[in-house]
């Protein structure tokens, strides 16, 4: 036996079932989005990184100055860990704000982990971007064939 | 909520042993990415400086400590694809248990690949 419902005739719905135009909800729902989105592509960044840095040539006894510097002679391994070095500190910090909101019950310890997480995050990110849009093969100690 | 909420759909199975799994190694592999930019930042600062701490990973027991840095990352990848098919397909949360001994499975196939590869490298005394 069906019951049929007619469709509602008044086009009026209660405020209070209306959602704003920016809601408490929709940080957290892009902060879940971007965890997919950005691990689909860390996991080609990362599985890239580490086969060409531990599984062809020398793997890891061929790692040096020279290998980072020939490495990054080439722009597209320059963006290749860019995007690599944003997308998975976001990813990470992101992960561990969760964390912090699941276990930190008071709200004072939560504020105070987060807000060294963010510290710590920005300064990486900072720190890591920095390095490689500045990096020098000719820095101190280099002894790069061009260098000398 | 309270802590002792008992009765959810994972609650000691494999989705909430693969959830444990999931944020274990979330948080270990974000701890060694700080370092690991810290420790290339020195290539900014001085070639034999670098050399000198990429060394440290250059061991025999750090070559153990990479296959476990390795693991969590091989886990944690897989365990996300999992996760967005839960999410995003239909039947995924039909079949996420039988999705979680496919990730073991690939797991365990994709490390072995790399252990024998950095194992032969690291430890074969090159």
């Amino acid at each position: 036996m069906s019951v049929s419902i007619p469709a509602p005739r008044s086009q009026r719905i209660d405020p209070k079932y209306k959602r704003g135009p920016k809601s408490h909800g929709s940080f957290e729902k892009l902060a879940w989005l971007f965890m997919r989105l950005s691990g689909v592509v860390l996991i080609v960044l990362i599985f890239g990184h580490l086969f060409t840095n531990l599984m062809v040539g020398e793997g890891i006894s061929g790692i040096s100055f020279g290998f980072v510097a020939g490495k990054w002679a080439a722009l597209v391994w320059r963006v290749w860990d860019l995007v690599l070095l944003w997308l998975a500190m976001l990813h990470g910090a992101n992960g561990v704000r969760t964390i912090i909101n699941d276990y930190a019950e008071k709200h004072a310890t939560r504020a105070w982990l987060k807000g060294i997480l963010y510290v710590a995050t920005i300064f990486i990110i900072v720190l890591g971007s920095l390095v490689i849009f500045t990096f020098d093969p000719c820095v101190t100690g280099s002894e790069l064939a061009q260098c000398l | 909520m309270s802590k002792t909420s008992s009765g959810t759909l994972y609650r000691g199975h494999e989705g909430m042993w693969s959830w444990v799994g999931h944020r274990v190694t979330g948080v270990a592999i974000f701890l060694y990415l700080l370092v690991h930019v810290l420790d290339t930042a020195m290539v900014r600062v001085d070639a034999n400086a670098y050399n000198a701490i990429i060394s440290t990973y250059q061991t025999p027991w750090m070559a153990f400590g990479e296959v476990g840095l390795v693991a969590a990352i091989l886990f944690h990848a897989f365990n996300g694809v999992r996760l967005i098919l839960v999410d995003f397909w239909k039947q995924g949360t039909k079949y996420q248990r039988q999705m979680l001994w496919g990730v073991l499975i690939v797991w365990v196939i994709v490390l072995a690949a790399f252990t024998i590869r950095h194992l032969s490298i690291a430890l074969g005394g090159h």
